[in-house]
């Protein structure tokens, strides 16, 4: 098994593949507490279809460069998404529904009717549930993940109070003179952005797992917002790499197996919660 | 004395109409004022005009203390009661309007954020999780958390909701210790009983809005009909 593994990190596909993988399983995490927090678990889900409908709409117009047409789209959807919040006639969760099966379905209609390559049902599935687009990353993708990346951790970082503060009670937030709006258009944005970054590591309908999923194993152990956060990066990381590494190994789907990893580390993470719960 | 809050013919509400028209009152230094009033008679709308949430309608709200210097004690919110973060960091996140731009709390901001736990008999549960504690301890957090926000005004939206007898009580007691120190508290509350004991003016919402002090209100005709249906709630 180590010589195979050993034969693979000759490639330098293979430590691409690792380094993007893990750099967006973290940046997912991050922003996955304050989303579950606020109830918006399902706002990655409903960012990925739009993302899957713009990516339909990027292939018929033969743009080489799709991420320029997604992620605009993906950005206008997720501030309309977070602004649904209150004072609207159709609730959050509402909208967010509405407004991912509707993406989908014109994705895909899409896709039928001008089909880009001969094997539409294999796009649409590779577009669905990741590609292998992961091992065929070119120096220039790596670079844009690496800078997203710093980009969105430096903003975390330097918000993180805010960002708190904001969560944990927006109303309060506000009458202190804290623009909490802003910081939530700021999350949603942070978050269109990773979830476009995402989407070739594990397709759109499995990236809500990329950020709930660490977010939640977090919340089970520990009891602080800070080492919530610290842990579920870690964790999204580290469950990103064994997957990525195992998908290799055995052969499997990329994305499928990372969120595989990310369900089994979240039922150790209920077990070790609750023992330590009982103490 | 210059007043810290005068609402002048204020009318409060939202786009789409008026909840209570012609509000008149105004917050001294080291006054205990109770805002009584039924379910729909604006008290809420109250809170959020005074913290500059919703615009003011028609009239003026002025004096010496800014929405943002005041200290608020929300309701509790679903969120909150499952909410993974220690008591130092909610506490703390009430400075967080002196922070501005600057990304990090500094020393003299932490140091308040202590001050203001051990004012409050919390210093001991400042590594505990939020959503671990019981109601009373929850709403001392959020207490020191509004008093790290203001050295001067406290405005509560009925602080012991959901808490049992024994810890209402404390923390009417905590309320009236922080009054007595020289916070001036404006409350948000159903609680009769509390109002007589504590307060020192009572604006009564709904119907023909009443302000003036304890004493006025107790011999006004709204004061004696709230007066008796919270002597039959008790009976």
């Amino acid at each position: 098994m180590l010589d195979k593994l050993g034969e693979y990190f000759q490639y330098s596909f293979v430590w691409y593949a690792l380094i993007v993988g893990v750099l967006i399983a973290l940046c997912a995490s991050l922003l996955g507490v304050t989303l579950v927090l606020k109830r918006f678990s399902f706002i990655g889900d409903g960012l990925s279809h739009v993302a899957f409908g713009a990516m339909a709409i990027a292939s018929v117009a033969n743009f080489t460069n799709k991420t320029v047409i997604v992620l605009p789209i993906t950005v206008i959807a997720a501030v309309l998404l977070l602004r649904t919040g209150k004072n609207t006639k159709i609730k959050g969760d509402a909208a967010i529904a509405m407004i991912s099966v509707g993406a989908l379905a014109f994705g895909y209609m899409l896709m039928n009717i001008f089909p880009s390559t001969s094997n539409v049902s294999g796009d649409v599935c590779s577009t669905l549930f990741g590609s292998t687009a992961i091992i065929t990353l070119k120096k220039a993708d790596v670079w844009l993940c690496l800078v997203m990346s710093a980009v969105v951790l430096a903003v975390f970082v330097l918000f993180y109070n805010k960002i708190f503060a904001v969560t944990f009670d927006e109303d309060f937030a506000k009458a202190t003179g804290t623009n909490a709006n802003a910081y939530n258009l700021l999350i949603a944005v942070i978050i269109a952005v990773i979830i476009v970054l995402a989407m070739n590591l594990v397709g759109s309908l499995l990236i809500s797992a990329l950020v709930i999923f660490p977010a939640l194993s977090a919340m089970r152990i520990f009891r602080s917002f800070k080492s919530v956060t610290v842990f579920s990066a870690v964790l999204s990381a580290l469950c990103a790499l064994i997957g990525i590494l195992t998908s290799i190994l055995a052969d499997t789907p990329v994305g499928s197996t990372i969120v595989s990893v990310d369900v089994i580390a979240f039922a150790l993470c209920c077990v070790i919660g609750y023992f330590t719960a009982r103490r | 004395m210059s007043e810290l809050i005068k609402c002048k013919n204020v009318t409060l509400g939202y786009e789409d109409g008026a909840v209570a028209e012609n509000v008149n009152f105004s917050v001294n230094k080291g006054d205990y004022l109770v805002v009584l009033g039924e379910n729909g008679s604006g008290k809420s709308t109250l809170v959020k005009t005074l913290l500059g949430l919703t615009p003011v309608l028609k009239g003026e709200i002025s004096g010496s203390v800014s929405h943002k210097e005041i200290g608020y004690l929300p309701q509790q919110t679903v969120v909150q009661r499952d909410f993974p973060a220690s008591v130092w960091e909610i506490v703390l996140s009430g400075c967080l309007s002196k922070c501005g731009l600057r990304p990090f709390y500094n020393d003299s901001e932490k140091k308040l954020a202590k001050t203001n736990m051990e004012r409050l008999g919390i210093t001991d549960l400042a590594q505990k999780c939020y959503r671990d504690l019981s109601g009373g301890q929850q709403q001392r957090v959020l207490l020191a958390r509004a008093l790290c926000a203001t050295g001067s005004v406290l405005l509560l939206d009925e602080p012991v909701t959901g808490l049992d007898p024994m810890a209402a009580a404390e923390m009417y007691s905590l309320i009236a210790d922080l009054n007595k120190n020289g916070i001036t508290i404006i409350m948000i509350s159903h609680d009769m009983d509390a109002a007589v004991k504590y307060a020192s003016h009572v604006l009564h919402m709904g119907g023909d809005i009443f302000y003036g002090t304890l004493d006025e209100y107790s011999k006004s005709p709204q004061g004696k009909w709230f007066f008796s249906i919270g002597g039959e709630a008790d009976a």
